[in-house]
């Protein structure tokens, strides 16, 4: 497979994405996945985080990922921010090199400048995101720093603007995220994260740990930026709920490989899959 | 005649593994056309298939087997039953427009910004899309107190008037409409029907389920009648 397939339009596309812990051999990914209801290799005992992960993104679309714990839906996305090294496939961004180079083969330095200028990823826990060393307004410097801004002025202000959008108190901008709220620290981690108007946006299980009440405001002001900004997302959830709202596509993953794709209210009302169709059922 | 719509051999089936691989038919060989314009009505006792056909056409059900054809406003014909995702996604934001029976609505958003939200998504500026929502549940009879409230709370009859507002704002090339009169009153009924036809005479074409015998003869040119997921008769009105 190579990026110039017929079909134009897309942001990213992804081929044939892999991530395989310990030690794999030839037959690890061909032994592994729903058919076995397992991703380690039954040989080597590799595990086989996601194997055969095909996709396109198109601009402004919201692709959600659900499934289970340990099916590779975060994995996913680790690998597409550089958090994780993959082990093989390819990945193309159109907006780098006119989607040309397999972002995986760039240089790390190269990589570091994709991720800050192009991506931007909400962690669960915000302590992955945030630097709870820094203030809030230091770690959006932060990212807008890596992306090259150096102005402080013109950084401070573009801090406030952001924490203002994400309606974090601006009076709270030099304070620690370690003061903040959970809600508050999901939003000082968004306000980062779309610091560099980024065209790609990670969100990796964004209000799971989250009061309803918050959880709600948090997903409503990822709606409203989404409109605003007309960025793509992939949202990753266990929740189908969270799934609903927020995406118009879905993958559901098991065991590492992608069982089923669809439009969101197609994945949620015809389900093909037998695994789709419990977690489907499993809703309440 | 230069369809909209060509649908040739659609079946339907559910396949449950999770209830002892249960097999359901849904549609059995639906083949109908429809002309750029017309209101189709699905007629059939609840259970017949037409919900099924329509949520086929929208692709929130997957077809099993046959083609749907869809002439698009560009002149392109798109299968609905193949086309890719995305492709889909931008004929709902663009042309084709699903009204169902209830409301499913993003939670926390008041009605007048439901109804204007699909303006904006063809990229509207939003005072005149929020002016022409208003200007819009006012004419189907929504309490002013209402624009600014969640519809999730909202009456029966309410939530209709906000969904066939949704519908209609954006003017739609196709339009799906599921019993969009079921819960109101005759007066509010002719409001929507009137909305309805002038949706038609601007050249939209309609797919619409009803059992209301009065919503029927006032909108459809030509009826579909559906018995265990097959088409029996095709009567023109």
């Amino acid at each position: 497979m190579n990026c110039q397939d017929s079909d134009t339009g897309w942001l990213l596309r992804v081929r044939n994405l892999t991530k395989i812990y310990g030690e794999p051999i030839a037959t690890s990914v061909q032994y592994t996945g729903p058919r076995f209801n397992s991703n380690i290799c039954p040989e080597t005992d590799a595990i086989v985080a996601c194997a055969e992960i095909n996709f396109d993104l198109y601009p402004g679309e919201v692709l959600g990922i659900v499934g289970e714990s340990g099916s590779g839906k975060s994995t996913l996305i680790q690998l597409l921010y550089f958090d994780q090294v993959a082990t093989a496939g390819e990945v193309y961004l159109s907006a780098l090199d006119e989607a040309q180079t397999n972002l995986l083969t760039l240089s790390n330095q190269r990589k570091r400048h994709a991720r800050n200028t192009l991506m931007g990823m909400v962690y669960q826990n915000p302590r992955d995101g945030l630097n709870f060393g820094f203030s809030a307004g230091g770690n959006i410097a932060e990212k807008l720093l890596m992306a090259g801004s150096f102005h402080v002025g013109r950084i401070r202000e573009r801090a406030a603007y952001l924490l203002g959008k994400t309606e974090v108190p601006v009076a709270r901008m030099d304070h620690t995220p370690s003061t903040f709220s959970g809600g508050m620290q999901q939003r000082v981690q968004i306000s980062k994260a779309i610091a560099n108007n980024p065209p790609l946006l990670f969100l990796d299980e964004v209000t799971s740990g989250l009061d309803v009440s918050v959880q709600a405001r948090v997903l409503d002001l990822i709606r409203q930026l989404q409109r605003e900004l007309g960025v793509s997302m992939i949202v990753v959830s266990h929740d189908l709920a969270v799934i609903r709202m927020l995406t118009d596509r879905t993958m559901v993953m098991k065991n590492g490989r992608i069982v089923e794709s669809g439009l969101t209210d197609q994945i949620l009302q015809d389900p093909q899959h037998a695994y789709t169709q419990l977690l489907v059922s499993s809703l309440l | 005649m230069n369809p909209i719509l060509d649908v040739r051999n659609v079946s339907k089936h559910f396949h449950l593994h999770i209830q002892n691989q249960k097999h359901i038919a849904a549609l059995t060989d639906v083949s109908f056309q429809m002309a750029e314009g017309e209101i189709l009505g699905l007629t059939g006792k609840s259970g017949s298939g037409k919900s099924s056909l329509m949520k086929c056409l929208y692709r929130t059900y997957l077809a099993s087997s046959g083609e749907m054809h869809f002439r698009t406003e560009a002149g392109s014909v798109v299968d609905l039953v193949t086309a890719r995702e995305h492709e889909i996604i931008r004929l709902r934001q663009t042309e084709i427009v699903y009204c169902s029976q209830f409301l499913s609505v993003i939670p926390r958003v008041p009605a007048a910004d439901v109804v204007a939200e699909a303006l904006l998504r063809r990229g509207g500026d939003r005072a005149e899309a929020l002016e022409r929502a208003k200007e819009l549940l006012d004419r189907l009879g929504l309490p002013r107190e209402l624009w600014d409230a969640f519809p999730a709370t909202f009456s029966g009859g309410e939530q209709q008037r906000v969904n066939v507002a949704r519908a209609i704002i954006a003017a739609p090339r196709f339009l799906l409409v599921d019993e969009p009169t079921a819960s109101l009153d005759l007066k509010t009924k002719d409001v929507v029907i009137d909305l309805f036809l002038a949706q038609k005479a601007r050249g939209s074409s309609i797919v619409l389920i009803t059992h209301d015998a009065h919503t029927l003869a006032r909108m459809c040119d030509r009826r579909l009648h559906l018995e265990f997921g097959r088409v029996t008769e095709a009567v023109t009105a």
